[in-house]
């Protein structure tokens, strides 16, 4: 049984939707132009004029967005319109350098959190769920872009924050929540907290779980799944485009519909720019059709990933992104192999380990250094030596079969792996201070 | 009959052993015998200690824990002893994993603790051969 939030917009034909971003990238072009002077300068180094965009099909015209531009324009380079029409700002965690400040207008919250809104409809939320948000509030998007989508649909929310697991666990027990929405490796720390305590995956009331900000494979949703018994809806977002609900898993679970009503999805070869067919890989850069405040065109998420446009059972009509395989500034290239994190979480789920573990990357006498720390799981330890050290080269045969170079696997006791309850630091790369 | 032997995981980093020892002390739990197996990350803290189940309880709250059983053969104090022990084992083509020595109380004399592939056959070998083995309930007198 589909559930949508707007019907009219989730399930419009193909041509319903180019006729509606055509109309908004005509006006959306031009409002840029003339308010945001560091894009006015980008557009006229590179010759184009805002009349030059008819429709979406010039936006492959317009000069990228990176984050580095973002950097330099830090604070108020791209608001878009005048601080008295603003009402809030978000920013980034900084995790990747300087943070990004983004502004919104009242409009720019309400079609962010109709966004939110539509993916927990997708994951069957009605107004009579009690939604869980465990996502940070505050500066951090998460939080509050699904708490704004869970007062859309009329859930009762429970505004949590992270932090505090007693606390988180006795709230969803007590008032016998429905949905959780939180970041992936927080979900799954909860399911090992409500473990310990005694309680089965039955004795939860939830059916549902929106989990996103973070890298996370299929064999981790099935832990997760199993832990907590419900179904785990993928959701994606960057502050840079509003924040969570960019594009939501609907039933099928096989990818993320994007918002294409407000948000224009391209896939680049990321060291040309070069526009790659449906189907590519590649790095994919997102136009902001109607957002006033913070309105970002061609930026490039760093995000490597698939578009599809494949018919989908759910009669959702908005074209369906993979999760990301990785991100082009993300992958490590250790020994001149690239390295993803995902691949040795996937071989940590596949060997039967915790998804909780730590990569450090280091320079050696000129030659780099992979190691992985991984929580051992309590059924796992032995009182003898030998098994455990068996363990631990079985598991550096399985990494080096699925990555070509074989990491040091230090197998350590559990909850030493450092989870902030924001998001997971999986990588630590120490070569970058020997640079 | 075997004894029982409690290990646990202990990452190699100070203050973690102690820790763990704090929690037996806390719990008014004497250790009878110890020894810890070590590589360069991690060791393997074993223990017998005079309440199994109670060292158990405020260890497996911060550590990973098991309960294994154990042979503890006693040793008279004379060149050889050890030899003999040994030996029996080794003709009924027992293996032993590991293995540690620890002296009791006065008049009780000492013991070498002893993981090995199967314990009924190990005790019976052992008793044969007039070495005598602890049982549980002796942990508490030794």
């Amino acid at each position: 049984m589909p559930n949508y939030y707007q019907p009219e917009i989730e399930t419009a034909s193909r041509e319903e939707i180019l006729r509606i971003q055509n109309e908004k990238i005509v006006k959306q072009v031009r409002h840029v132009y003339d308010n945001v002077k560091y894009y006015r300068d980008l557009m006229d180094k590179k010759g184009v004029k805002p009349e030059d965009i008819k429709s979406v099909d010039d936006i492959k015209k317009l000069p990228f967005i990176s984050k580095d531009d973002l950097r330099e324009a830090y604070p108020y380079g791209f608001l878009g319109t005048d601080i008295k029409n603003c009402v809030r700002i978000q920013s980034t965690s900084g995790t990747t350098g300087k943070r990004v400040v983004a502004f919104y207008t009242q409009h720019d919250i309400d079609l962010w959190e109709e966004c939110c809104a539509r993916a927990i409809v997708a994951a069957g939320g009605t107004n009579e769920d009690v939604c869980h948000v465990c996502y940070g509030y505050g500066l951090f998007t998460g939080g509050p872009g699904l708490n704004g989508g869970s007062h859309k649909v009329g859930c009762l929310t429970l505004p949590m924050s992270s932090g505090n697991t007693e606390r988180q666990i006795q709230f969803l027990m007590d008032l016998q929540a429905t949905i959780l929405c939180c970041t992936p490796s927080y979900a799954a720390y909860i399911g090992e907290a409500l473990a310990e305590k005694g309680y089965k995956p039955e004795d939860n009331k939830l059916k549902a779980g929106i989990f996103g900000a973070e890298p996370w494979t299929e064999e981790m949703r099935r832990s997760i799944e199993k832990s907590l018994g419900i179904k785990a809806y993928d959701i994606y977002g960057l502050t840079e485009t509003s924040g969570p609900g960019v594009s939501f898993e609907c039933s099928e679970q096989t990818g993320m519909h994007i918002n294409e009503d407000h948000f224009y999805a391209e896939i680049i070869d990321p060291d040309t720019g070069e526009v790659l067919p449906e189907g590519s890989k590649g790095e994919l850069v997102f136009t902001s059709l109607d957002k006033e405040a913070f309105p970002l065109l061609r930026y490039r998420t760093r995000d490597i990933c698939i578009l599809t446009r494949k018919k989908c059972s759910c009669g959702r009509t908005h074209v369906k992104m993979s999760k990301p395989l990785g991100r082009s500034d993300d992958m490590l290239i250790i020994r001149g192999v690239n390295v993803f994190p995902s691949q040795i979480e996937t071989v940590l789920l596949n060997e039967g380990y915790s998804p909780n573990y730590q990569i450090t990357v280091d320079r050696v006498n000129n030659t780099d250094t992979l190691d992985v720390d991984v929580e051992l799981l309590p059924e796992q330890f032995s009182d003898k030596m030998g098994e455990i050290q068996h363990m631990e080269k079985s598991l550096e045969d399985a990494m080096r079969a699925m990555l070509g170079i074989k990491p040091r696997i230090h197998l350590v006791a559990p909850k030493t792996v450092v989870r902030s309850e924001g998001k997971a630091v999986r990588v630590i790369d120490k070569r970058k201070l020997h640079d | 009959m075997a004894i029982k032997q409690l290990s646990a995981f202990v990452e190699n980093k100070p203050g973690r052993l102690l820790g763990m020892v704090r929690h037996i002390a806390d719990a008014g739990i004497n250790m009878r015998a110890m020894s810890i197996a070590d590589n360069k990350d991690f060791g393997i803290l074993r223990v017998i200690v005079s309440d199994v189940e109670g060292a158990r309880r405020v260890l497996s709250e911060e550590a990973l824990v098991s309960v294994t059983e154990v042979i503890a053969a006693g040793m008279s104090d004379r060149a050889g002893a050890l030899y003999d022990i040994l030996k029996v084992l080794a003709d009924a083509g027992i293996n032993i994993e590991y293995m540690y020595a620890f002296t009791a109380s006065e008049d009780m004399g000492a013991y070498v603790v002893m993981r090995v592939n199967d314990n009924d056959l190990a005790e019976r070998v052992l008793h044969e051969s007039g070495i005598a083995t602890l049982r549980e309930e002796d942990i508490e007198r030794i």
